[in-house]
């Protein structure tokens, strides 16, 4: 799995910074089969967090009908210098990390 | 006329192709409907009335491909401390389930929305729901036609 990510490095303070990101991952719906007919259980992303200088900005909870490799476009003020952490979930409660730092002027 | 008799499908052709259609109807998941998009709304709601407007939801008419589709919402408000959007949720109504995606937010987004791209199963209507921080509940439908739907493609 990998994740893509544009996050601006640096802006001014107060300014609306827009984020995006995309991550490889399948999405099985749950309702699809296979080349040999069995059944592929449902394993998808179901929530994304993206945390800026230690506090939650954005949150996404997904369902089988986000498309696959989930791509996420969202906003935030930048308000200090910081890392940005970004979270992925899926069913089987595979966790990836990333992270972006920002410099604030 | 043998040349016809040769081009028809032998019984066993039919046969494999009836057993295929069948599987492929077993694999066809029940469908969410206009009362379970409704229900999914009240969830979201908890039953309070929501009022058209405030709500742009940025979807194409015409999709070809519903595998893919590029969406976004986002909803008018100063995002301050006192009067903010905290929520958007997406809902449709022939997908095999309701819900599509639910985005949380605070003060600190700046702008209330999000883009992303979903799965449409079929021609329907979408719709976005906000939540206030004073309690209201606002929203927009699309209506989107899908050439090609997604969920029954590899």
């Amino acid at each position: 799995m990998a994740a893509l990510l544009n996050v601006p490095t640096s802006a001014k303070a107060g300014e609306i910074i827009e984020i995006k990101t995309l991550i490889s991952h399948p999405m099985h719906t749950g309702y699809n089969r296979d080349d040999n007919g069995q059944p592929v259980p449902r394993d998808i992303i179901r929530l994304f967090t993206c945390r800026y200088d230690g506090a939650e900005v954005f949150r996404m909870e997904l369902t089988q009908a986000i498309a696959s490799n989930p791509f996420i476009v969202f906003s935030t003020i930048a308000t200090a210098s910081g890392p940005f952490l970004f979270e992925w979930t899926d069913d089987k409660g595979q966790v990836w990390r990333e992270t972006a730092t920002i410099t604030v002027a | 006329m043998p040349e016809t008799i040769a081009v028809l499908p032998s019984r066993r052709t039919c046969l494999a192709a009836g057993a295929g259609l069948l599987s492929l109807a077993m694999v066809r998941p029940a469908r969410a409907t206009p009362d379970a998009m409704a229900e999914a709304i009240r969830a979201f709601t908890g039953g309070d009335r929501v009022t058209v407007g405030r709500v742009t939801l940025d979807i194409p008419p015409l999709v070809e491909n519903g595998n893919t589709v590029p969406l976004a919402v986002s909803v008018e408000s100063p995002m301050t401390a006192a009067d903010h959007v905290t929520a958007i949720a997406v809902f449709n109504e022939k997908n095999p389930q309701p819900n599509v995606a639910t985005g949380y937010f605070g003060p600190r987004s700046g702008r209330a929305g999000f883009a992303t791209r979903i799965r449409l199963a079929d021609t329907q209507q979408v719709t976005a729901v906000a939540r206030m921080s004073d309690g209201t509940f606002w929203s927009s439908t699309a209506d989107v036609i899908v050439t090609l739907a997604a969920c029954l493609e590899g």
